[in-house]
């Protein structure tokens, strides 16, 4: 059996997304930018998408931006809006929190190390909240961005996007948010919600990997990150990704059509799931928050005394496909930051197993895991002298 | 991260070898720490006639290198005087596994030094002179 419960690192492309995209790779190959008639197509396919993707987040089509990825939307918002602000000596300051994806971080530290940006990487509580108030308490008069992501990816906690849009709105400060696993689950109104920026990505979506978007709210100008050609209104160089766009839009206004559906469905297995880990295996420990705070579907669990790799692998063997937080499976020796950044312990982090759902997901794959994952834990526990000193610590 | 074990590895890690502990051990060794997520421990019983590694035995939290590793290293001293299973290098062990991701060497390190552990903690029961431990650059 092959029980795919990684949707959060990909999705698979959904075969009706791919078959709009179909026609423009061969048929409808145009260069938008080009004069002549038979480009018009693809530069109307793309106003569509455009036009699409807005309606999903009540957003205007003029303040989409599409991009390669979510990565470089988030490169795009921090280094664009820094840069314009140590040009015009309006600020030097980045606020984010220690729980962002390596996109937002690894930029804020190229920022610190070769433009000189000051930045406050925000704690959170050990459920992986940022609070709204520390938000409030470091903004100065030189902080010229708040970049706080919408949800998690790996413990899938729902930040409070609406607060901390609040604040920044009250001190004039642009607020950006990293929407890359939110996006494909939950409603989101960049009006209601006081959101100035907004990174999302196609292939956590079901639409294929290399096209995203960046949202800006009108007024809002970062400069820009990729410099040439006059493409997306003289903000985004390079010809766009024709058939990835159009993909982007079909997928969102698919998945807006039956997100209530597939939230209700899927957080019903995800409860399921937690529930059934934690009566059958002892000494699991839930990371994340709970209900109606959590994504939908994340489910993140330390296993005290096993390694996350280790789990994988045996998963793996068993034909489930899952991640951990585990400093094996990287390539650097630390553990997951938002783990640690959540308090845990490292043996705890290193024990960390996600499982994540979506349209793969079935009744039967959610049975099988709380069948299979027992005995696995079992049985590496067995194996592991760190379990050993653990159940004697009990003891004592 | 996908890793590419070799079919040594993964053959070790789905069914390791002398897992387990040994009860009134003659040495016992232990190596890493949960820090790094790594922890091996190395149960040994000694022929006290002979000094030959009757039966060892381990225990390990780690990665599947880590156990792998681990499986193979009990397997490589069972049957060896303590003299030449301290000679077992980390080398030898990886090399026996058909090689291990750069990246996963240490685990293979930690094979080397929980056996010397073990082995030195026999030596300092049974007065003989405890062997000064090498310091890998890991």
């Amino acid at each position: 059996m092959f029980v795919y419960m990684d949707h959060t690192a990909t999705t698979p492309t959904n075969p009706e997304v791919l078959k709009a995209m179909m026609p423009y790779f061969s048929e409808k190959f145009g260069n938008p930018s080009s004069v002549y008639s038979f480009s018009k197509e693809a530069r109307n396919a793309i106003e569509h998408a455009r036009e699409q993707v807005a309606k999903a987040f009540n957003a205007e089509p003029s303040e989409i931006y599409f991009t390669s990825s979510g990565s470089e939307a988030d490169n795009w918002a921090l280094k664009g809006t820094l840069d314009k602000a140590l040009k015009s000596g309006k600020g030097d300051h980045l606020i984010t929190s220690q729980i962002e994806h390596h996109a937002i971080l690894h930029t804020a530290q190229y920022l610190e190390k070769y433009r000189g940006v000051k930045v406050t990487y925000l704690p959170v509580d050990s459920e992986g909240r940022v609070n709204p108030d520390d938000v409030e308490k470091a903004i100065t008069d030189k902080t010229a961005l708040v970049s706080i992501m919408f949800a998690n990816n790996e413990v899938g906690t729902i930040q409070p996007v609406k607060k901390i849009g609040e604040i920044c709105r009250a001190h004039k400060v642009p607020f950006h948010t990293d929407a890359v696993q939110a996006a494909a689950q939950l409603n989101i109104d960049v009006k209601d919600l006081n959101i100035d920026m907004m990174s999302i990505s196609g292939h956590k979506m079901y639409a294929p990997k290399g096209v995203g978007a960046l949202f800006l709210r009108k007024g809002v100008n970062p400069e820009n990150f990729l410099h040439g050609g006059a493409q997306e209104r003289r903000h985004r160089a390079s010809t766009e990704n024709v058939a990835g766009i159009v993909g982007l839009g079909a997928a969102i206004e698919i998945l807006k059509g039956r997100l209530n559906d597939d939230k209700a469905k899927i957080s019903a297995w995800r409860d399921k799931i937690i529930a059934g880990i934690q009566n059958k295996i002892p000494h699991a420990k839930l990371n994340g928050a709970l209900g109606e705070e959590r994504l939908p579907n994340n489910i993140n669990f330390s296993f005290i005394g096993v390694e996350g790799e280790t789990l994988l692998l045996d998963l793996d063997a068993k034909g489930i496909s899952a991640s951990t937080g585990s400093a094996c499976s990287s390539e650097s020796l630390d553990p997951s930051h938002v783990l640690l950044a959540m308090g845990l312990k490292h043996e705890q982090a290193h024990g960390s197993l996600r499982f994540t759902l979506g349209r793969l997901t079935t009744d039967e794959h959610v049975n099988y895991l709380l069948d299979v994952l027992p005995e696995i834990i079992e049985r590496r526990r067995n194996m592991s002298p760190l379990w050993e000193d653990y159940l004697k610590s009990l003891k004592a | 991260m996908a890793l590419d074990y070799s079919k040594k590895v993964m053959d070790h890690f789905i069914n390791p070898r002398n897992v387990g502990e040994i009860e009134n051990p003659d040495g016992v060794g232990e190596a890493g720490n949960p820090k790094c997520g790594d922890i091996m421990k190395i149960y040994l019983k000694v022929n006290d006639a002979d000094k030959t590694i009757e039966d060892v035995k381990f225990k390990t939290f780690g990665c599947a290198s880590a156990i792998a590793s681990s499986s193979m290293a009990t397997e490589l001293i069972k049957g060896k005087s303590i003299e030449d299973a301290w000679d077992l290098t980390n080398n030898a062990v990886a090399e026996a596994l058909d090689g291990l991701p750069p990246i996963k060497m240490h685990c293979s390190v930690l094979a080397e030094e929980a056996i010397h552990t073990a082995i030195n903690d026999y030596r300092a029961k049974h007065g003989l002179e405890v062997i000064p431990m090498e310091k890998h650059e890991d």
